[in-house]
């Protein structure tokens, strides 16, 4: 359709007679677009370059400067809180590694009853945010802890699992090994029958078949587990500061923007060196794999090859999957012994078993509740909507820039909540909320939005995924007996993409309402706190943890049950489809 | 080295409660160029798999030279096998590929370098050693995965549908570089098909297989021309099946169909059976009737280039006829009365 032409029967009106460049083709969805791409702008990248930009400025005169980059290595404490954070994060790798390595083989190579028990329970440590366990893993691993207290009476000795960095590492493999496991998984479940076969043709077995043939296969599955579990310790705040480990990055840039004000200049550069280690993590990930595409599983291949164990191979195996079992229940185990406790100190378990600490949660924290459903709410809400517009932009039309939109909104993966708090609080400290007159930072609408930009990609690719199973072939029908684009949007696509669209919003939802790192930074008085920072509260005083691992029960429920719903709503959505014939 | 030969005796194989092999006895000549030809499902893989050692141990012996291998680990039974989808190792170059096998031996860098390099010459490929797999055509990764299993000089030669990932004019000139090959290194190989032709002009002997049973083992052309049943008779190229009786008449006997015409048969055929076989090409279409002469009705025509091939209803059937064309002859025409004239010399009753 031209723009200069017009239709029959109507007057050329002015935009008709004007040069078409003067008068572009401006639907609705180049409004949406430009809206979302603003709102972007606006609530991701101004904030983080906000933080990049005051890291090079000298505080005093605004100049640009390499200064506090000199001053933070200049810096015996910041040296050392470097260092433990890198150092945390690559033995988190190994020890999520010495995890999640035996139950990814076991269950993909062998016949081995309980496979996908085991792949289930081995996403349960997702489902609770790691700070919430720490304080549990204390009381079992700790110097006084369960386990250290067996030891003692039966051999004599204590190890300090517990103790500083170790803790750390131990709260954090724990927590991050199923990013390894799932990739590894499925890594190997992609390596056909044949590859292995044939090495066994030439003369390969055991061991060396496994290094020199399955490993090396399912390298770009580990690779990219691993980098993401290096990220994620790095950025961590929660867990160091629960334990009490402050000589580390995040917890620095923390405390240095909580103690001393926004306008010191090492949180910022802390920030930096944070963004910079995620984004060069991701590509270091990127390049080791580009142009590994090893999935193997092709035509006349048999898929993967599945091994019957024998006896004493079994009771091995079933030995090593019960004890890591164990070790990953453990802050679950911790947790909900110490909710119902009544005191546990020095004690292998808790002295009595009481409700009491579910009531003193209850009426300690309703404001806490109410706050995270408000807040994660609005972010979820938020999240499925500008999800939808960005996927149906990008895969739908052919709008300038629309890759860039999809960029911009998954590029929030890179950016650390401490980091986009130090942002916010940056960035909106300038600005006053209308009518009221408080500082735009301290207003709580401003969490909701940090945790909407911070949930917004996995929300965007539920919805890009709802839409990708949507035939084009529906859309044109509609359009061609009649329906407008918006109208086909409307009552065709949504109905179309809810099963997705629900998935979205209730993991948006769920992750929201435990997330930590960003809004410990925003929160500014404790009428506006949410549950994360709740038990962080809790946790911070002997007295309160009985109440605060109650509050972590409430907080692992949540999630369980929105992870669960989402898991629910994504298989009732395909069996609808399947059944409808729309494939 | 010594050529082996494979003796498959009394084989039978399940899987759960599937049975796959029914009993399966072969005997496999020392350098023999051999096919298992059969369709989908007919236990030709499953048999090839058994004797590399992969899958369930079957029931029964398998010999290769005067071992039996049934139990043994697929690592110790030096069995080369060249997969379908060739199974090359993506994160090694092609040198790693084919000397895998050799550093398995325990043998020396020094020692692989000129093997991999003489494995590599002679499938005409030295000039990519260095390559990833990735980088390769599909008639290359076939020629780099039979460098890789014939290079650690295996005692017989396994081929798993070897052709089948490749497009049909790389197929031809693929299977006669297998048999150059074959020839060359003296191997007793064994080859795994579904396609007759890939089986007719590569073998010197194959087993047709089906619903996990040998149906017939022979030369190509024993089998075409003298089928020991009718799924060999079928499977093979054309058949055109006339049901009957055979009338025997002193020394002459003649098969007498169903609509009563009479078919003389040659001295010495079998006498006994129901079933005729004649090929579309030992049949001719005439206008006139005569001796050997069936009456039928053109339903069908189709224009081969060098053949019209007739569709003809007659016998009590339809019945495939080739007729060679040259060029300004016209044929027959769809709905013309015709009579069918059969050269019955070479025919099969079964």
């Amino acid at each position: 359709m031209s723009l200069t032409s017009s239709p029959d029967g109507q007057r050329p009106g002015l935009a008709d007679r004007l040069p078409s460049w003067l008068v572009p083709n401006l639907s609705g969805l180049h409004l949406v677009a430009v809206m979302i791409a603003l709102l972007l702008i606006g609530l991701l990248l101004v904030p983080v370059a906000q933080v990049m930009i005051v890291a090079f400025q000298d505080p005093a005169t605004g100049a640009a400067t390499l200064q506090n980059f000199m001053d933070f290595f200049g810096s015996a404490l910041f040296r050392e809180s470097f260092w433990n954070s890198f150092y945390v994060s690559a033995m988190s790798v190994v020890v999520a590694t010495a995890i999640a390595l035996p139950l990814a083989y076991i269950t993909t190579r062998f016949h081995f009853s309980g496979s996908i028990l085991i792949q289930s329970l081995g996403f349960i440590p997702l489902i609770m945010p790691p700070f919430v366990g720490a304080v549990a893993m204390q009381l079992i691993f700790g110097r006084n802890g369960t386990v250290n207290l067996w030891l003692r009476d039966t051999f004599g000795i204590s190890i300090p699992f517990m103790d500083g960095l170790n803790g750390v590492i131990l709260v954090q493999s724990i927590h991050y090994f199923p990013f390894i496991l799932i990739n590894l998984s499925a890594s190997l479940r992609n390596i056909d029958r044949s590859m292995e076969e044939a090495a066994q043709n030439l003369g390969s077995h055991g061991m060396r078949l496994f290094r020199r043939i399955v490993f090396p296969l399912a390298m770009p599955g580990y690779i990219a587990g691993a980098a993401l579990v290096f990220i994620k310790v790095f950025d961590d705040l929660g867990t160091p500061l629960l334990l009490n480990v402050n000589n580390m990055l995040a917890p620095q840039a923390f405390l240095r923007i909580s103690s001393i004000g926004i306008s010191d200049p090492m949180g910022y550069v802390i920030s930096v060196i944070l963004v910079v280690f995620s984004v060069l993590s991701l590509w270091a990930s990127f390049l080791f794999m580009r142009g590994k595409d090893y999935a193997t599983v092709q035509k006349g291949g048999g898929g993967m090859a599945k091994r019957t164990l024998k006896p004493a191979e079994k009771a091995l195996a079933y030995g090593t999957v019960i004890f890591i079992l164990l070790l990953v229940l453990s802050p679950h185990i911790g947790l909900l012994l110490l909710s119902f406790g009544t005191i546990w100190s020095f004690a292998p378990l808790p002295d009595g078993y009481t409700l009491q600490n579910y009531i003193t949660m209850w009426e300690g924290s309703k404001t806490f509740i109410m706050n995270t459903v408000l807040y994660a709410g609005i972010a979820a809400t938020l999240d499925v909507i500008i999800g939808t517009a960005i996927a149906y932009i990008v895969i739908r039309t052919n709008i300038f820039g629309r890759k860039a939109l999809d960029y911009l909104a998954t590029a929030a993966l890179a950016v650390p909540g401490v980091v986009l708090g130090i942002g916010y609080l940056r960035t909106f400290h300038q600005f006053d909320v209308p009518f009221t007159g408080e500082p735009m930072a301290s207003w709580w609408v401003i969490i909701a939005l940090a945790l909407m930009i911070r949930r917004l990609p996995y929300a965007l690719r539920a919805c890009t995924a709802a839409l990708q199973q949507v035939s084009l072939a529906l859309e044109e029908a509609a359009e061609s007996l009649g329906a407008t684009k918006r109208r086909t949007i409307q009552k065709i696509v949504v109905p179309l993409m809810t099963g997705g669209i629900l998935a979205g919003f209730v993991t948006s939802f769920a992750t929201a309402a435990v997330e930590l790192s960003a809004t410990i930074m925003l929160v500014s008085s404790n009428n506006d706190a949410p549950l994360a920072y709740g038990i962080y509260l809790f946790m911070q005083t002997p007295s309160g943890r009985g109440a605060g691992a109650a509050l972590g029960i409430v907080a692992v429920i949540v999630v369980a049950i929105g992870t669960i719903a989402s898991q629910f709503i994504i298989e009732r959505d395909k069996k609808l489809k399947a059944s409808s014939g729309d494939h | 080295m010594e050529k082996k030969g494979i003796k498959i005796e009394d084989v039978h194989l399940s899987f759960g409660s599937t049975k796959v092999l029914k009993g399966v006895n072969l005997d496999i000549k020392p350098g023999e160029f051999f096919a298992f030809l059969g369709p989908s499902g007919s236990g030709k893989s499953t048999l090839l798999r058994a004797i590399a050692g992969f899958g369930p141990d079957p029931r029964g012996r398998i010999l290769i030279g005067d071992r039996d291998v049934v139990g043994m680990s697929p690592w110790t039974r030096n069995v080369g096998m060249v997969f379908q989808s060739y199974a090359l190792w993506p994160h090694m170059s092609v040198r790693d590929n084919v000397g895998f096998g050799l550093k398995e031996r325990k043998m020396s860098a020094s020692q692989i370098r000129p093997k991999v390099d003489a494995a590599l010459e002679l499938v005409g490929l030295s000039h990519l050693a260095d390559r990833m797999p990735n980088q390769l055509s599909g008639g290359q990764q076939q020629r780099i995965a039979l460098a890789r299993t014939v290079v650690v000089e295996p005692e017989v030669l396994l081929l798993d549908e070897p052709l089948s990932n490749l497009d049909a004019s790389l197929r031809v000139q693929m299977r006669r570089e297998l048999l150059r090959l074959q020839r060359q290194l003296g191997l007793t190989t064994i080859f795994v098909t579904h396609d007759q032709e890939e089986a007719n002009t590569t073998s010197d002997r194959m087993a047709v297989l089906d619903g996990g049973v040998i149906q017939q083992v022979g030369t190509p052309q024993e089998l075409y021309d003298t089928p020991a049943n009718l799924f060999v008779a079928n499977f093979l190229g054309t058949a055109n099946i006339l049901e009957g009786r055979v009338e025997v008449d002193g020394a002459d006997a003649r098969f007498v169909t169903k609509t009563g015409d009479p078919l003389s048969l040659p001295r010495g055929a079998m006498s006994s059976g129901s079933n005729i076989v004649l090929r579309p090409q030992n049949i001719s279409i005439t206008k006139k009737a005569g001796q050997n002469a069936l009456e039928g009705k053109i339903l069908h025509k189709e224009f081969l280039g060098s053949q019209i091939r007739y569709l003809v209803a007659a016998g009590g059937t339809e019945i495939v006829v080739d007729q060679s064309h040259s060029s300004g002859v016209d044929g027959f025409d769809t709905g013309a009365l015709v009579h069918l004239q059969a050269n019955t010399s070479g025919a099969v009753v079964l």
